[in-house]
């Protein structure tokens, strides 16, 4: 790939305990180009930990190490704080699960959105407000006028995701973290959040890392998918080929699912192999 | 088992009345399951409390085993329903153990062998003696809502009203759960009416579908139906495509809010 957005090679997040350290994310490498990857798994599979070892999200006394950790070409892992703080929300960006706690509950949904531009971009106030109010015209707000007002506890929840949508994308970053991004709103209101991210990764070119445990959603939305489970990645294939997944742990996940139109007496339940615990030596 | 006619909640009252759930009609025979989907603020909810007893209904009638309830119900009436909630981490107390959880409403309803009805609910949902003296947090989300679904058995009850019992778990601990249910419906004859926003989860429990919107009742389905795509309203086509992961024509970009 000559368009390598993001290199990770052999990453590992580790958090000390009282009987030895735990290790969240282990041996896990891939890269990102401009295309939309998935990450699948259940909770404490190590996915978000992932996004936020990116990010340079893990507090301590967690440790992140890498044999490669590098944004362009930028390494991550020699990134002071005060530096990381320029690279974010300028070339890596991440959207939460829930906006209600995301966003800042006493300041207009519009004057967070500015005030991310202003953060990155030299700009007067009022540039500054005619950014913010295209960009929430470029997330299908149709009235940007009137939402730059609102506050957060003001707008609905598919709303809310599109102002950090906007939000995140204002300063242009080349790579967008999405950690769960719809798994707050309503089936119908998710469509519209994920529609908008698609139509923002092709037209600004952007990578974008779309971490679920959703299957289905990963599946049709991503071009590829990464499969964790104990903080390894057990499996890496093309989105649209999920189904024909040859690790047992993806296959259980996927026969545990309930189907439309295909009732089970009973659904298979998923048996963990110990085996899948052992160490993916990189090759 | 379980008919309601023309049935209205409303929350508040004057100009700031908000009508939850409006003339909503349908009934579930002995032993059916019924499912309920729809999104936030449609209504599935508010009909379940309504059902149990949590909050009143304003107009309409609800009649369980053929007899109408009304706001204040007896121990017996209150017995016979039972509920389970979304998030086993909120609904058990968190520094009672499951043996407290479970005693509880024994000691309510006062009911005899108090200690043989636990370790009865305990081995119903697949829990062994070695949880009963735990604490919630010292289970895992699966074992947490068998717990939750064991409190609702241990009053031997007739319905079993379920609002999104497996939309906080991982899809592996959906599985044992909803096996569980499936079980649980056909040993002990029980009449279910689940609430749920995933439609594949809802036709595999139940046989009958209710799609709400906005606190109407729009139609009702069977999953064969839901399954095959012959439904008559828009909005559930829509549900069904929402429901298969990721589809552009079924987002409408332009809504104000």
């Amino acid at each position: 790939m000559t368009d390598t957005l993001l290199t990770v090679r052999n990453l590992r997040v580790t958090y000390p305990g009282d009987d030895g350290d735990f290790r969240a994310v282990r041996n896990v490498s891939f890269s990102v180009g401009r295309e939309r990857l998935g990450i699948v798994g259940e909770s404490g599979s190590g996915k978000s930990t992932t996004g936020r070892a990116i990010m340079g999200l893990v507090p301590p006394p967690g440790r992140v190490e890498a044999d490669a950790l590098r944004l362009g070409e930028t390494d991550l892992l020699k990134t002071s704080e005060r530096q990381f703080r320029r690279l974010r929300g300028r070339r890596i960006a991440m959207v939460l699960q829930d906006p209600k706690y995301s966003l800042d509950p006493v300041m207009s949904v519009g004057q967070q959105i500015a005030e991310t531009h202003r953060t990155h971009v030299r700009a007067g106030q009022r540039a500054a407000r005619q950014a913010a109010l295209d960009m929430l015209a470029a997330v299908h707000i149709r009235d940007p006028e009137r939402v730059y007002n609102l506050y957060p506890h003001q707008v609905s929840g598919g709303m809310g995701q599109r102002v950090m949508i906007a939000m995140m994308l204002i300063a242009g970053p080349d790579l967008l973290i999405a950690d769960e991004p719809t798994s707050a709103l309503d089936v119908t209101v998710q469509q519209q959040v994920l529609v908008i991210l698609d139509e923002m990764v092709r037209s600004r070119g952007m990578g974008l890392i779309l971490i679920s445990h959703n299957l289905h959603l990963v599946s049709a939305f991503c071009d590829r998918v990464l499969v964790m489970y104990a903080g390894q990645v057990v499996e890496t294939c093309e989105a649209s080929r999920l189904g024909e997944a040859r690790h047992p742990y993806t296959q259980g996940l996927l026969a545990a699912l309930p189907e439309l139109g295909h009732r089970r007496a009973e659904l298979p339940q998923l048996r963990r192999d110990p085996a899948w615990l052992e160490d993916i030596v990189p090759a | 088992m379980i008919t309601l006619e023309h049935v209205t909640v409303s929350f508040g009252s004057g100009a700031s009345r908000v009508d939850a759930v409006r003339d909503v009609s349908f009934r579930v025979e002995e032993g059916a399951a019924f499912g309920l989907v729809g999104e936030s603020g449609s209504g599935k909810s508010t009909i379940l409390r309504a059902i149990a007893g949590l909050i009143p209904h304003a107009t309409g009638n609800v009649l369980l085993a053929g007899r109408e309830v009304g706001g204040r119900r007896t121990p017996a009436e209150r017995k016979m329903v039972q509920m389970v909630f979304q998030d086993p981490y909120g609904s058990l107390h968190p520094s009672q153990t499951v043996d407290q959880i479970l005693s509880m409403p024994i000691a309510i309803h006062k009911l005899d062998r108090a200690e043989a009805r636990v370790a009865q609910a305990l081995a119903e949902v697949g829990l062994g003696p070695q949880h009963r003296f735990r604490y919630p947090h010292q289970l895992s989300g699966g074992q947490r809502q068998r717990v939750a679904i064991a409190r609702a058995l241990i009053l031997a009850p007739r319905i079993l009203l379920l609002d999104e019992p497996t939309s906080a778990l991982d899809v592996s601990v959906q599985a044992e759960i909803l096996n569980l249910l499936v079980r649980l419906r056909r040993e002990l004859g029980l009449t279910l009416l689940m609430v749920s926003h995933d439609l594949a989860v809802i036709a595999h429990i139940c046989e009958r579908i209710g799609v709400m919107n906005r606190g109407v009742l729009l139609e009702t389905t069977t999953a064969d139906d839901l399954a095959a795509g012959t439904v008559r309203e828009t909005y559930t086509q829509q549900l069904l495509r929402s429901n298969s992961g990721f589809d552009s024509r079924s987002a409408e970009l332009d809504v104000a809010s």
